[in-house]
């Protein structure tokens, strides 16, 4: 069913009894042309540009879980560009060109409100490395722009530009053009796009092992719904990626921490921007509910248990009272963590992997929201193609051997 | 926060004591005879275990030293600490996980780098 005011009218005339499935829930068939492991938004979305620009019919999208329950569902909404390097700025770049007609695209709400983001500079090493970026982005024709701490307040009326506190503003970078989206929405509205077209969406069907022909290709995954046999498998599966991709037999550089991130009571309208902060670990954003939105920097150690240090938070939120003294007497009403996978560069991986005909999405770290329109279709065109699309062509699993690293340790904005 | 014992110290302190030393058991090919696929794995690659992860830590704070430990990176347990230098010692409560999809088995222990 279509979205439009005259369904909304009618469904109002039944009282919202009459609103069907979203998504079809189909058993397992026995064989597919291509499946996809990860029901997150890059995974869905995958699914969705395989089916409707490569025709791809008969494909599934399988999750151990519910769809969206990883770190799609766990993760700060938010959404720019401003990274360093001409790659870089063209995979991101490339997201964020889809987001303002992405609920469009899927007739679903995803909530894209490119409200403005804002990067603090705290140092000189700060202000060089921002201006660096505003300039190199501006080169590749991305809007972002220095401002002074008192124009950064002008943006954001609640920052602290006072120059005694701890970590003094001394500039900001701007990218106008960023902004917040509905998580969940996105890996709803893809969900819904696919099945409309024909992608099974399998719940609760969590990979045992991946089988392989005589010649070392992939003929099939083992599941906890039964053996299903396919020549290509995508995996997207963000931070279980390594234990995935064991079953294949396939090493990765990648390595994965806790990030978590913490929701106040709802408040009136105080924040119009979002504000991240990388030198001192902390990022906010309110959200449409009136919530203040905190992401914090990623715990130390490897670790899968989607939680992390109570202190690891608490050293956030003393660096979100001294930047936005207005929080200090704000109550946190939740707490969680998601399992990010991080690349040695910070850069994603897309690509083939050693083992024919299976393919990787992955080492989104920290950021991978921001990037799920983007990756989904870039990384469609890898799986319908078989051979990476020009713009994830960098973000080959090889540049580890051929040293071509794309290395965003400081756009990654997150400390770890 | 974990709280971790530093064999070297003998006794349990906060993280926030110790830093994180990353994977242990790396070894460092012969820069002479290293092919481009050995350096690759020792600089970038990592085991990323879903269980019984060997790591080392540093007692950043305390006494300074680093030293090797195994934990369960799905619990967060530690299972053992251990100095430089000795075997690694047998898990004597084994993970609530082991056994079930997804945790690692123990890799065969080569001893551990001084």
């Amino acid at each position: 069913m279509k979205f439009s005011f005259a369904s909304i009218a009618r469904q109002a005339l039944s009282g919202h009894q009459g609103w069907p499935e979203q998504w079809r829930s189909p058993e397992p068939k026995p064989a597919y042309e291509a499946m996809i492991v990860g029901a997150g938004g890059h995974g869905l979305g995958a699914a969705y540009y395989m089916a409707k620009e490569h025709g791809c019919k008969n494909i599934a999208v399988l999750d151990k879980g519910w769809l969206g329950g990883g770190n799609t569902g766990r993760n700060t909404t938010i959404v720019r560009s401003n990274y360093l390097w001409e790659a870089s700025e063209a995979i991101y770049g490339h997201a964020l060109k889809m987001w303002p007609t992405l609920s469009q695209e899927l007739n679903y709400n995803v909530m894209f409100s490119p409200r403005g983001v804002m990067l603090l500079a705290h140092s000189h090493h700060d202000e060089f490395a921002f201006k660096r970026h505003i300039h190199a982005n501006r080169l590749v024709g991305t809007a972002n722009e220095w401002l002074t701490p008192a124009q950064a307040k002008e943006f954001c009326p609640i920052l602290n530009i006072d120059p005694g506190i701890r970590y003094p503003v001394v500039g900001a970078a701007l990218q106008r053009t960023g902004g917040t989206a509905r998580h969940d929405s996105v890996a709803w509205g893809y969900a819904r796009a696919a099945s409309a077209l024909g992608v099974d969406i399998i719940e609760n069907c969590e990979v045992e092992a991946i089988r392989r022909d005589a010649s070392g290709a992939v003929s099939g995954l083992e599941t906890t719904r039964g053996a299903i046999a396919t020549k290509r498998v995508g995996v997207v599966v963000a931070g279980n990626t390594s234990v995935v991709m064991a079953m294949a037999g396939v090493r990765l550089p990648l390595e994965s921490f806790p990030l978590q991130a913490l929701i106040s009571e709802p408040l009136k309208p105080v924040m119009p921007c979002v504000v991240m902060s990388n030198t001192i670990h902390a990022y906010m954003s309110q959200s449409d509910k009136g919530e203040l939105v905190i992401g914090a920097g990623t715990d130390a150690y490897v670790s899968y248990s989607q939680t992390g240090g109570l202190h690891i938070v608490s050293s956030t939120l003393e660096a979100i009272c001294e930047m936005f003294p207005i929080a200090s007497r704000v109550r946190m009403m939740r707490n969680w963590g998601g399992v990010v996978d991080t690349t040695p560069d910070r850069s994603p991986i897309i690509g083939k992997t050693p083992v024919p005909g299976l393919f990787v999405n992955c080492g989104w770290g920290t950021g991978g929201f921001k990037a799920t329109p983007g990756s989904a279709h870039l990384f469609a065109h890898q799986m319908a193609t078989g051979e990476p699309h020009p713009i994830a062509a960098p973000f080959s699993l090889d540049r580890f051997r051929t040293s071509a690293l794309v290395n965003e340790a400081t756009a990654a904005a997150v400390a770890h | 926060m974990l709280l971790i014992r530093c064999p070297y110290c003998e006794t349990e302190r906060p993280e926030l004591e110790f830093k994180y030393g990353g994977e242990g058991r790396l070894v460092r090919p012969d820069p002479n005879a290293a092919s481009d696929e050995e350096w690759t794995d020792f600089l970038y690659f990592r085991a990323n275990t879903r269980g019984r992860h060997a790591e080392r830590w540093r007692h950043a704070v305390g006494c300074g030293r680093f030293f090797n430990c195994l934990r369960d990176t799905v619990s967060d347990r530690i299972m053992v600490t251990y100095r430089f230098g000795e075997k690694r010692p047998e898990d004597s409560a084994p993970s609530p996980l082991a056994g079930e999809g997804g945790v690692a088995p123990a890799t065969p222990d080569e001893g551990d780098r001084a």
